[in-house]
């Protein structure tokens, strides 16, 4: 074999493709930084940084007095309590729909292709949690802050047709990711959809469920925090409070405290994926 | 498509192996009896009906009273033995009592002595991730003495279990099988194995029938037949399907 070929066969193939796609999303990128006036150095210029500075530094001291710190453990309680609500409305909302959306558990598709009731049935319940998780969770709360009044249950509401549409679609995703073949076998044999579910699937998807919805959790105190600042009740009005009088240690005292929480919902999960493991 | 037009009548009570080499359509042909898969042609009947005209919630109470174990034994990870093989009863029982099972095992003495047929009895309450590859495909053939079913179909039984825990395991099955007035159907690497203890034997080649015979009237020259080309299986030599190739799942990836 002489140099040349040599040397062209020793080139790497996918190399041209590579190029065309890295330069294909540089190009998409370009007007998606025009459009969202994506100008980073801006945050550096003096009279910027000073203002930054200025802000930062007012989160310092945490406010830690006595009579602060109970408010804020109440409305953290609160916060949490909105969460969990929340989330249980969602596992309601969830649980059912993702048993009847699931084509892990579909019989008709045992023996080859799904049959078309079965099928569109599974569709629409799809389209149903699309639905509920494509309409934010804050738009949610403004409509029921409407109808039920400033406070919690406006948040609950929110949070749990929001979140029942999400759990919905990752517990399908993820009953369905799994080896189908001791679920099918169960099936084949005669057992209930039920029956397949409880000694087949969720043996083995019972550690990814509950870590998944353990994360939910997680996202439910964030967002419960946004929807405070609609009205909703919790951690998040108060910290909407504080920033509007430019309170800064009150806001950093509030902070730590969700950065608590966050870490909290860490170790749950971790530790329940060691339990389930 | 796996079989060839083929016709086969097996009484209830009769216990028959099925062999043939490799790709011969056994594991098919055991799929279409457990109504598995439909017959893309031909008929199929069960006890005198055709299942696939029935409506799907019959069908699935007729699959009840069938029992197809699959070569890979179908345990998922985390479950315990007892629970594994207890799972052969749920088409008897109602979803109430399949949950409380659950929580206390209904029935752990029946358990106990299919998983001692096998000789696996010490490993009743241990997880099923933990056991090796042959004792994984004795609970899951432990599971055919607890389900309510008149026909076995067990798919090559053998191919993880060395030679005595193999004898074993058949005997367990023939046996097992003969007591309930079970009709039994197996596919067979081991062609010693299926002539020493099945009395019907049906040679199966490139999805056609071969032969059906007593096994006292399978001859070497009907064997040497059968197996052309794949003399190593016949011979007993580790079959390149004993290790059942799984296809690797494509990656999943979630949006969360």
């Amino acid at each position: 074999m002489n140099t040349a070929t040599r040397a062209a066969t020793l080139r790497d193939p996918a190399w041209a493709g590579r190029v065309w796609w890295c330069s294909v999303a540089l190009v998409l990128l370009w007007p998606l930084a025009v459009a969202t006036e994506f100008r980073p150095w801006v945050l550096f210029e003096p009279s910027n940084m000073k203002i930054s500075a200025r802000f930062i530094a007012s989160f310092f001291p945490p406010v830690l007095n006595g009579e602060f710190l109970a408010l804020v453990a109440r409305e953290a309680w609160r916060t949490v309590a909105i969460a969990t609500a929340g989330l249980s409305l969602a596992l309601v909302l969830a649980i059912p729909l993702t048993l009847l959306s699931t084509s892990a558990l579909s019989v008709s598709a045992l023996s080859g292709r799904m049959a078309p009731g079965p099928f569109w049935f599974r569709q629409v319940l799809r389209w149903l949690l699309i639905v509920l998780r494509s309409v934010p969770e804050l738009v949610w709360a403004l409509v029921f802050v409407r109808v039920v009044g400033l406070g919690p249950t406006a948040g609950v509401l929110a949070i749990a047709l929001t979140y029942g549409g999400m759990l919905g679609k990752v517990y399908g995703e993820i009953l369905e990711s799994g080896e189908a073949h001791p679920t099918q076998t169960l099936m084949r044999n005669g057992s209930g959809r039920l029956q397949a579910l409880f000694y087949g699937l969720l043996p083995q998807n019972a550690a990814e469920l509950s870590s998944y919805t353990v994360y939910r959790w997680e996202c439910a105190i964030r967002s419960s925090v946004v929807l405070g600042f609609v009205g909703a009740g919790g951690l998040g009005q108060q910290l909407d409070n504080s920033m509007k009088m430019f309170n800064g240690g009150e806001v950093a005292t509030m902070l730590l405290v969700f950065m608590a929480l966050v870490a909290l919902a860490d170790r749950v999960s971790a530790s329940l994926r060691k339990a389930l493991g | 498509m796996a079989l060839k037009p083929l016709t086969l009548t097996v009484a209830a009570g009769e216990q028959l192996a099925v062999i043939g080499p490799s790709g011969a359509g056994k594991t098919t042909l055991l799929q279409l009896l457990a109504c598995a898969l439909p017959p893309t042609q031909g008929e199929f009947m069960l006890d005198g009906a055709q299942p696939w005209s029935l409506p799907r919630s019959q069908l699935q109470a007729l699959r009840g009273q069938l029992f197809l174990a699959p070569q890979v034994p179908p345990l998922p990870p985390r479950q315990r033995v007892v629970t594994a093989v207890l799972a052969g009863r749920l088409p008897a029982i109602g979803l109430w009592a399949s949950v409380r099972s659950l929580f206390y095992p209904s029935d752990i003495p029946a358990a106990f002595d299919a998983l001692e047929r096998f000789d696996l009895a010490d490993k009743l309450f241990e997880r099923v991730d933990r056991l090796s590859g042959g004792e994984r495909q004795r609970v899951g053939l432990a599971r055919a003495l607890l389900a309510p079913a008149k026909l076995w179909l067990i798919d090559e039984p053998l191919s993880a279990l060395d030679p005595t825990r193999a004898r074993q395991a058949i005997a367990a099955l023939v046996e097992g099988a003969r007591e309930r007035g079970v009709t039994l159907v197996a596919t067979l690497h081991q062609v010693d194995a299926a002539l020493a203890s099945f009395p019907r034997i049906v040679g199966l080649r490139e999805g056609a029938l071969a032969f059906d015979l007593p096994a006292a009237q399978v001859s070497r020259e009907r064997l040497a037949a059968l197996y052309a080309q794949f003399e190593h299986e016949l011979h007993g030599a580790p079959a390149p399907e004993a290790a059942p190739a799984v296809a690797p799942q494509p990656a999943v990836m979630h949006c969360r």
